[in-house]
């Protein structure tokens, strides 16, 4: 970790332009809680640090009618604990909350949760249940892209190498709509064996369900949908058997592994509980009789 | 490369300090080594033990995960600064009286997250303390005196 210089630009834009400047030299950071952890370790090695946490455009929650913003380097507890992520996106507060302990929330971001890509990253399965979009400013242009598009595999997003990630846009939701996150860790600390996102809505009368999706994390390269799973529930009113039939669709979609924490087949068996558990939890809070 | 210092400004335990610092040195390393502020402790130095706490600008974070740099500008608070003129502060006093230090390495940073949560929640359940303490270890008491000494502390307040 020699000669390593820093830079904490106040505008996006200059922060855009020492990556263009130094290249693969560069490094962005945002809370620095992972980040750092790699640079102790010399798993990077960068020439400079760009620190994202001064320019105002990547902070704070912002909602209108069509939807919140949230920007990139906005930090995990201040998700976790607005009141308006809370009762409108309630998944993404608990996942949020989920992160670490409250040390490492008062300086971790969002942006640096999803850019890091982990499989196991809690706020972005609800950000794709919830339909999260990723805007990416690059030199010339600010593009958008599903939140499901973004991650590529373990540690690789679709970020180009001049772009920064600076807001997530969540649509707002729809009436009689409703979502679950669930999720099983070893302890309080740990990052989770699996994690499970639903979100759904409801037709306008009975407990037919319209829209659904589910998502999974810690169970594939990347958190992953699973749309077979979503098609049984697509269209109908489910009763106990159907909640069921798409949970196991959810274990067989999924293709976890075997680590530290946990084997591959405790993770598939604890897909089909976590599904079924947040199919369940979403369906009594969009106001169906499950 | 040319090795390179910033210049930074910071406030800790009230007092104003400007120094030159390696960009790549942790705020830890710069209170314990710099300011001989040696309370604050390293465990882990990967953010999961919490031995290492602080309260910056209002937050409690963990010094190990955070540059120097970083600091810069900002107001800092260690376990060195919580008491007033030779007064134990509350937590300190309720930590000796119900013996929830036992090797004592884990102690200043369980404080400052247990500060953290009265300055937020001023009377906590048992299961608040347990919550607000979970990113700090402890290896020798078991947790228990802990709790009891943070909601005794709760009430002299």
């Amino acid at each position: 970790m020699k000669g390593i210089d820093y830079f904490a630009p106040p505008r996006l834009e200059e922060a855009v332009s020492l990556l263009r400047r130094y290249g693969k030299k560069a490094a962005l950071m945002a809370g620095g809680t992972d980040f750092l952890l790699r640079l102790e370790r010399g798993l990077v090695q960068p020439g400079v640090i760009v620190d994202l946490k001064k320019i105002r455009d990547l902070r704070g929650i912002k909602s209108n009618r069509a939807g919140l913003k949230i920007g990139a380097a906005t930090l995990m507890d201040e998700i976790a604990s607005s009141h308006l992520i809370q009762t409108r996106y309630g998944i993404l507060a608990k996942g949020a909350a989920a992160v670490g302990s409250i040390q490492t929330r008062n300086r971790a971001t969002l942006g640096g949760n999803l850019c890091n890509a982990s499989p196991a990253a809690d706020t972005a399965s609800p950000l794709i249940a919830l339909g999260g979009r990723a805007r990416i400013a690059g030199a010339k242009r600010v593009r958008e892209v599903p939140l499901e598009e973004f991650f590529l595999g373990p540690g690789k997003s679709c970020l180009q190498p001049n772009e920064i990630l600076k807001e997530i846009f969540i649509p707002s939701p729809v009436q009689r709509s409703a979502g679950s996150f669930q999720r099983c860790t070893r302890t309080a600390m740990d990052i989770a064996l699996v994690n499970c996102a639903v979100f759904l809505s409801l037709a306008s009368k009975g407990g037919v369900v319209q829209d659904i999706r589910i998502v999974l994390g810690a169970v594939a390269p990347t958190p992953v949908r699973v749309q077979a799973a979503e098609d049984v529930l697509r269209g109908k009113n489910p009763d106990e058997k159907t909640i069921e039939e798409a949970a196991d669709c959810a274990a067989a979609g999924v293709r976890p592994i075997d680590d530290v924490r946990s084997s591959a087949s405790y993770r598939r068996a604890m897909v089909r509980v976590l599904t079924k558990r947040a199919i369940e939890e979403a369906l009594r809070e969009a106001g169906g009789e499950a | 490369m040319a090795r390179r210092t910033k210049r930074i400004r910071v406030t800790v335990n009230g007092e104003r300090y400007e120094k030159e610092v390696s960009p790549s040195k942790s705020l830890l390393d710069f209170l314990r080594m710099d300011l001989n502020l040696t309370g604050t402790k390293e465990g882990c130095g990967e953010g999961e033990c919490g031995a290492c706490s602080i309260i910056m600008n209002g937050k409690l974070v963990d010094s190990c995960l955070i540059l120097t740099v970083e600091a810069d500008g900002q107001k800092i608070q260690t376990i060195e600064g919580i008491s007033r003129h030779d007064r134990l502060h509350p937590l300190q006093k309720a930590f000796a009286e119900k013996g929830a230090a036992q090797c004592g390495y884990c102690t200043p940073g369980m404080i400052m997250a247990a500060k953290y949560l009265l300055d937020h929640n001023p009377s906590p359940t048992a299961e608040q303390v347990l919550k607000a303490i979970a990113g700090n270890l402890c290896r020798c008491t078991g947790y228990g005196s802990i709790v009891d000494a943070v909601l005794s502390a709760a009430k002299e307040r």
